[in-house]
């Protein structure tokens, strides 16, 4: 779904958000939902802190060799009867797709929850190529009824209240007004039922692919990830390439921390491993899988400073206890990836020209590294983006002066209290930034400062 | 015992008081606190916004005027964790200023953990009054893992009722450049944290960060709760 990216009108869309008290409501009630259940979920693992450090250890080996383990999984999958696709941007990932499914006539689509396919937008593609392209994941389901994009990763309908989901299918559906979230589950639930049974193919992404058997893994739990995957003939799964883990045999850990980060689950309902096409005598599963691999920018930020991002595994827990993310919500970012993981990712594989706004949206709290299971370096990667910010000329001509400014002054105790006594050095700069904002917010500076009663 | 007292720019210009305050609980535990007269900033501004170049020269002279090998005790966390942590840093690749900062850094105090680790200020028996809530700032709690200092020191006030705040580690909205860049944003929190120190009905809130302090004080003026705003060194001194 194309929405075009908006990411550079950070602050319009964030204030519009604050203004937003439903969209507020939502939010906060989801977050603590998601964050207090992920405390809980924590509280009886013996040793998570171990647990994290492991995770992290083999998420660093595998961005450490990461084209090597990509290539044992083209071999292990390929022996395994899937066919391994590499796509370099968006395009490629889009061209790869379509041809496939228009080679085989498929018209009816199924889809599982795929940030993937957002990032390249590839539901827009298909439907200009004359598809139908159903979204079966429930939250997934109700934003494309909106015609919305996902603002969480995890949780994509995670702005909207039940009410808005239930005056939703009452238009869409033909369905009386019900709120009750059962009975809307059950309305979802009937709509995709024939979807499935009618779809010439599945699409899906994954949550981990295993290098030495070429398996894709997926954390699901309505199901619907299950039936795209085994259902129809075909099934195209489209994922990035470090998602990749060294083997089958580590994925454990992220079993016991991916499901309690991202929804406070011990497990998700439903931990599926496809290991290729459907042999004979299996009673499921596609006859022909082809698995996209996409690079988007990914091989750039491997080399480069920012590579600690490629750790990430998608959970979500960040942007749950992100105090901007729970304020503004994920629209408010303007691209795929919202909340501290989505801006790195956001100004990383869109670039400075198209973002640089989002990398100011942190407080440099740093409750999001506190949560994160594999330990990714948010804040300091953060810091990072905002120096490329500033190097490449993306940050205010204002705010530049001012720091240049600051920097002298500070580095001179009398140009410092000469600027103290010129109503205190940080009420100009404060006004040039932030206007009556900011010195409405601030009390002015004490008639006599500190330094002339110390000791 | 001698200490180097950083005031940080803020209590220097704003918050004079608070820097008293400190001075006065220093020398109750036989502390002799020295202001160094030259300190200005520790440069956390311009770092945080992406001017290395900027916040360096300024960390310099922080490092210079701070030279020596007394303990330096600081009434903020923001500002130790940057002095700790983010200076090294800014001099990565510059060995010989990289190990003053190193040494900085291991002098560094936030002042209610300088209190409780080394003057052991939580034992002292100190008068309190009213009903007092927390607010356990970002940097302070995150960045330097000062959780239970604070506590502790407001726990062992006679006199005082301590009433615990609601997601109190949750970020105010300060954020230093923040509240400027997203003056939208930044309300929406303060506005939060004000409702949750209101839902405590304590009639002080204190911590150790009077960035955070003045934004919270902002914000419960907007709301109309009439609660004190004070740094815990106000509340500590008090009670002598």
């Amino acid at each position: 779904m194309s929405h075009g990216q908006t990411s550079l009108r950070f602050r319009e869309n964030s204030a519009r958000a604050v203004g937003d008290d439903t969209l507020r409501a939502a939010m906060r009630h989801a977050a603590d939902t998601f964050g207090a259940r992920r405390a809980e979920a924590f509280a009886p693992v013996a040793d998570a802190e171990g647990l994290r450090d492991r995770a992290s250890a083999i998420r660093d080996e595998v961005l450490s060799n990461l084209p090597a383990y990509v290539e044992r999984f083209v071999a292990s999958a390929t022996r395994a009867g899937a066919t391994v696709h590499r796509a370099k941007d968006a395009d490629a990932a889009r061209e790869i797709i379509g041809s496939i499914l228009a080679e085989r006539g498929a018209k009816r689509i199924v889809k599982g929850k795929s940030m993937v396919s957002e990032e390249v937008e590839l539901n827009a593609h298909l439907e200009a190529a004359g598809m139908e392209v159903v979204e079966t994941d429930l939250g997934e389901y109700i934003i494309q009824l909106e015609g919305e994009a996902p603002s969480h990763i995890i949780v994509p309908a995670i702005h909207k209240n039940r009410r808005q989901v239930g005056n939703l299918f009452a238009k869409h559906l033909g369905v009386p007004y019900t709120d009750d979230p059962q009975a809307l589950t059950k309305i979802a639930r009937k709509a995709l039922r024939e979807k499935f049974l009618s779809a010439d193919a599945g699409i899906s992404g994954a949550n981990f692919a295993a290098a030495d058997t070429g398996s894709l893994v997926l954390f699901t739990n309505e199901g619907n990830g299950r039936m795209v995957t085994t259902v129809p003939p075909l099934h195209v799964a489209i994922l990035s390439i470090e998602k990749m883990i060294p083997s089958l045999a580590d994925l454990p850990a992220f079993i016991r921390l991916l499901p309690r980060s991202a929804t406070g689950q011990p497990i998700t309902s439903y931990v599926s491993v496809i290991t290729g096409t459907r042999k004979p005598g299996d009673a499921t599963g596609a006859t022909e899988l082809h698995i996209v691999l996409l690079d988007n920018g990914r091989t750039g930020i491997l080399s480069g400073e920012s590579r600690d991002i490629l750790k990430c595994i998608r959970c979500g827990a960040c942007m749950n206890v992100c105090p901007v993310y729970r304020t503004v919500g994920g629209h408010s970012y303007g691209w795929t990836y919202p909340g501290p993981m989505g801006l790195i990712l956001t100004a990383l594989l869109t670039g400075m020209e198209k973002s640089h706004p989002v990398v100011d949206a942190s407080t440099l709290c740093g409750a999001c590294e506190e949560v994160c299971p594999v330990r990714v370096p948010l804040v300091p990667l953060i810091l990072q983006l905002r120096r490329r910010k500033v190097r490449e000329g993306f940050s205010d001509p204002n705010e530049k002066r001012g720091m240049a400014l600051f920097g002298k002054a500070a580095a001179s105790p009398f140009l410092f209290s000469l600027g103290q006594r010129l109503a205190g050095l940080f009420w100009p700069v404060a006004r040039v930034l932030g206007g009556k904002d900011v010195a409405g917010r601030m009390p002015a500076p004490a008639k006599t400062p500190f330094r002339r009663k110390a000791p | 015992m001698r200490v180097l007292l950083f005031g940080t720019c803020l209590v220097d210009t704003f918050f004079p008081e608070v820097g008293e305050a400190t001075v006065r609980l220093l020398r109750r535990f036989g502390v002799d606190p020295v202001f160094p007269k030259g300190q200005t900033c520790c440069g956390q501004p311009a770092f945080n916004a992406g001017y290395d170049a900027d916040a360096r020269s300024v960390a310099r002279h922080f490092l210079s005027v701070f030279d020596g090998a007394d303990p330096i005790v600081t009434p903020s966390g923001s500002c130790a964790a940057m002095v700790k942590h983010h200076y090294p840093e800014l001099f990565r690749d510059d060995p010989r200023m990289l190990e003053k900062a190193r040494r900085a850094g291991e002098r560094m105090y936030e002042l209610s953990q300088f209190l409780v680790r080394v003057a052991k200020a939580h034992e002292a028996g100190l008068r309190g009054k009213g009903t007092v809530t927390y607010h356990s700032s970002c940097h302070l709690t995150r960045s330097l893992g000062v959780r239970e200092e604070p506590l502790a020191l407001l726990a062992s006030l006679k006199g005082a009722t301590f009433v615990p705040m609601p997601d109190a580690a949750r970020c105010c909205g300060f954020g230093g450049t923040f509240m400027a860049k997203l003056p939208e944003i930044s309300c929406a929190l303060a506005e939060e944290k004000a409702a949750s120190i209101a839902a405590t009905g304590a009639d002080t809130v204190t911590g150790c960060d009077s960035g955070c302090l003045m934004n919270i004080a902002d914000a419960m003026e907007r709301r109309g709760t009439p609660v004190r705003v004070a740094h815990l060194a106000q509340l500590l001194a008090e009670g002598l």
